[in-house]
């Protein structure tokens, strides 16, 4: 047994209202420079729809994640190592920039400087990629609140999967909004895909990284992420993805994303797992099987035997702590509401999600039935196959069990509270019928609509003794070090040394918002980091240098 | 001149190139990348690209037979001159033909296409003329000496003189008498090998043969080295 411990994530789908938030302030965060035009770490995408970028769900085309060869073991979909060095030059399934969205800007110059004439100037948009006037034609959302539905939807590769019928009911919509960051896998195929060893999976708290440093380019972890959440800067050549704000969770703050999620629907926590088991787990044969095989490679942090395997493998005990009051092993395990996405990719993904019951709820409102009666709904739940069997598809690999014991819970907990809300006698009849007790409905009730800031994040800071090391704490001059910020090298932009990520951004955010062009790197060279100025005096470099007259 | 030319350029060159990717490596490991140009275009680059590569690999080998195995190596061996000239020039001008066409079709495709255009600095034009040059006056020393003139054995005269430089007992006598194409394209490789380091063409160095050994799934811990922020300087480890 090697225990390990892995920052995860659970986001209740049935409170996200699809605001996007979520998507930019990450990108405010993390991706708001040249290159990462058309990144998003984070993105909300509409189920059913084609998702970002299009169609990336359809693995016979794609080929990301994992699948069973011949003698039933691992191996990536997209080919071994051999056949991944002999694509190298040209990867055949890398998705190109059309396949997510051309980013653009409009000429917003044409306002001012256009002649006066009888018609108002327009900005014509244009493309960031080629610089030339655009069409737009596609983005991120397009097919946001299943726009376009007719047209784009049935290319959703979930929907293709299900019998003929549904297109027939597509009539009777039913949509919910699907948020999506990086799965921080544990058994991650980016990581298996990359040629040079640039990615890694931090042994500390399971995050996927991309060494900024060793990546050469090479664009097979594009390829091999299922989930298409690796992305190629086009412009540093190197690959780049969700990081789970790793310099926040080191100090002990929730994601970007889930800072300002106004749903308040993510919960982050720590959970145990067996990394000896990991392998195994994936290579089940029957992909219905992935779930429950997935969840057996967690362990349980109560268990005295697994908190003696952790303290051996080095896990500190505030960590351990944290594993015990961790939201998401209680949403895994105790509720047993949380699914993972897509098992069937065989990646083992870190981030789960409660698949939504408000389809059903809506379908059953519309039909004039009380949504909110436990009878009523836990008959819907059995008779509305169209949205059960697509959350099937989406978590547990077409296996609608597990997807209706989630729904027949969140139901159950809808009319347990309402009879508590309306001042009734708690039906324990209704608990019992899925399994769970009324303080158990009660405590899930609590988490998952009250939702308290520290019972949704549970999140140990990592060990004080290197804090001194940490980015977000800069105890060390933030601009101590070669080069200074957003350098323009001889070799593209930002070579030389790196510079610390928290600075770099805070500099890069602070000239996109108050500056009017583009920004002049060499601007910022020597300038102070007001986040850790002491406020005294006025040292060098307070004040930005005036262009021109040299002072 | 011929000391210029055959000792003291060589050195230059290969001065420039080691310390160059030393120099490169130690200073800008942001900036060591491929810069793939795939994410704007597929379909030229799917044609050209492998053409290219595969086909400078084989030159490349070819030029390690050539230049670095002694002639009285081979023929220990039983090679025969004839038999080993006959090989090389059919192996050599068939690569030889493949790069150029690979390079032809990525050269167009960065001209024609827009963000591919837009996406090439003046570094990659240099170091595009360069190799060009190189490949161009390599292919035509082959054509030239071998298929239309009489052949010409270079591993008596030009092999000897690369491999001295490598002894340090430079003899640039004998590469003074080579003919003038592939005098040329030894300058004009010396000239690559140059300005090499500086260009994007370092990703050659760092092909990843060892994605062949190592384990599927890489865990790095967070100690080894902080990302993003300086090591700590001499004397100011943190405690423990």
């Amino acid at each position: 047994m090697r225990i390990m411990a892995q920052l995860a994530m659970v986001m209740n789908l049935d409170k996200c209202i699809g605001c996007h938030t979520c998507s930019v302030t990450c990108k405010q965060a993390w991706t708001n420079r040249a290159g990462t035009e058309y990144v998003w770490f984070n993105n909300v995408e509409t189920r059913p729809g084609q998702g970002y970028p299009r169609t990336y769900q359809d693995q016979d085309k794609w080929k990301g994640g994992w699948e069973l060869n011949r003698r039933g073991r691992l191996k990536l979909k997209a080919g071994g190592r051999l056949r991944k060095l002999l694509t190298i030059f040209a990867n055949p399934l890398m998705p190109s920039i059309n396949d997510y969205y051309e980013p653009w800007t409009y000429d917003y110059d044409r306002l001012f400087s256009a002649p006066a004439t009888e018609d108002t100037p327009v900005a014509r948009p244009r493309s960031l990629i080629s610089g030339e006037p655009t069409k737009i034609t596609w983005s991120a959302n397009w097919d946001d609140d299943l726009a376009g539905g007719p047209e784009l939807a049935p290319a959703d590769p979930v929907l293709r999967k299900l019998s003929d019928q549904v297109k027939l009911e597509f009539e009777q919509a039913f949509m919910f909004y699907l948020p999506r960051i990086c799965e921080h896998c544990l058994n991650p195929s980016c990581v298996a895909s990359c040629p040079s060893g640039a990615m890694y999976k931090r042994a500390e708290d399971g995050i996927v990284l991309v060494d900024q440093d060793r990546c050469r380019g090479w664009r097979m972890c594009v390829t091999g992420c299922p989930y298409k959440k690796v992305y190629f800067n086009h412009r540093t050549g190197k690959a780049e993805k969700c990081t789970f704000c790793y310099p926040r969770v080191e100090v002990g703050l929730p994601t970007v994303c889930s800072e300002t999620c106004v749903g308040r629907l993510r919960y982050i926590g720590i959970i145990l797992y067996d990394a000896d088991k990991v392998a195994e787990a994936a290579s089940v044969p029957d992909e219905k099987d992935l779930y429950e095989a997935q969840k057996g490679v967690l362990l349980d942090p109560h268990d005295p035997e697994v908190i003696a395997g952790a303290r051996a493998a080095g896990i500190p005990e505030d960590w351990l702590e944290a594993a015990r009051s961790s939201p998401i092993h209680k949403l895994i395990f105790e509720f047993g509401v949380a699914l993972p996405l897509h098992p069937e990719y065989r990646t083992m993904p870190m981030v789960w999600y409660i698949p939504p019951l408000s389809p059903v709820v809506d379908i059953l409102a519309k039909t004039g039935h009380d949504g909110e009666d436990a009878g009523n709904l836990f008959g819907a739940i059995d008779a509305l196959r169209i949205p059960v069997e697509y959350l099937a598809e989406l978590f547990t690999a077409g296996d609608p069990g597990p997807v209706k014991g989630v729904l027949n819970r969140l139901a159950a907990m809808r009319s347990y509270m309402r009879r508590i809300n309306l001042g009734q006698t708690p039906d324990e009849s209704i608990a019992t019928a899925v399994g769970m007790n009324g303080r158990q409905i009660e405590d899930m009730h609590r988490l998952l609509a009250l939702a308290p800031y520290d019972e949704r994040y549970v999140i140990p800071k990592a060990h004080a003794e290197q804090g001194h090391q940490l980015e977000e704490l800069a105890t060390q001059c933030s601009l101590d070090y070669e080069g200074g910020p957003g350098m323009n090298g001889p070799f593209g932009e930002a070579s030389g040394m790196p510079s610390p990520v928290a600075v770099e951004n805070f500099h890069a955010l602070r000239e996109r918002q108050a500056g009017d062009e583009l920004d002049d790197a060499n601007e910022l060279r020597g300038r102070v980091n007001l986040l850790n100025w002491d406020g005294k005096g006025t040292p060098e470099g307070l004040f930005p240098k005036r262009n021109g007259d040299g002072s | 001149m011929s000391i210029l030319l055959w000792v003291v350029a060589p050195y230059v060159a290969l001065t420039l190139f080691v310390l160059g990717h030393l120099w490169r490596y130690r200073y800008d490991k942001f900036g060591w990348t491929t810069r793939s140009s795939q994410m704007y275009e597929s379909r030229l680059l799917r044609i050209g690209s492998p053409l290219f590569h595969f086909g400078i690999l084989v030159v490349l080998l070819g030029h390690i037979g050539g230049l670095v195995i002694p002639k009285s190596w081979t023929e220990a061996v039983g090679v025969s001159e004839a038999a080993y000239h006959v090989v090389a020039v059919v192996l050599g001008t068939i690569a030889g033909i493949a790069t150029l066409g690979g390079l032809a079709i990525l050269i167009y495709r960065r001209r024609t296409v827009g963000p591919v255009f837009t996406a090439t600095t003046r570094n990659d034009k240099l170091m595009y003329a360069v190799l060009g040059i190189t490949i161009v006056l390599g292919l035509a020393a082959t054509v030239a000496a071998n298929i239309l003139g009489g052949g010409y054995d270079y591993r008596t005269t030009i092999s000897p003189w690369f491999r001295s430089i490598f002894f340090f007992r430079p003899e640039p006598a004998l590469m003074a008498g080579a003919p003038p194409l592939f005098q040329l394209h030894a300058l004009s490789a010396l000239v690559l090998f140059a300005i090499w380091p500086f260009t994007r063409l370092v990703h050659m160095l760092t092909a990843p043969i060892g994605y062949l050994t190592r384990p599927y799934v890489v865990y790095r811990s967070r100690d080894e080295q902080p990302t993003g922020t300086r090591p700590p300087r001499r004397g100011w480890e943190p405690s423990r």
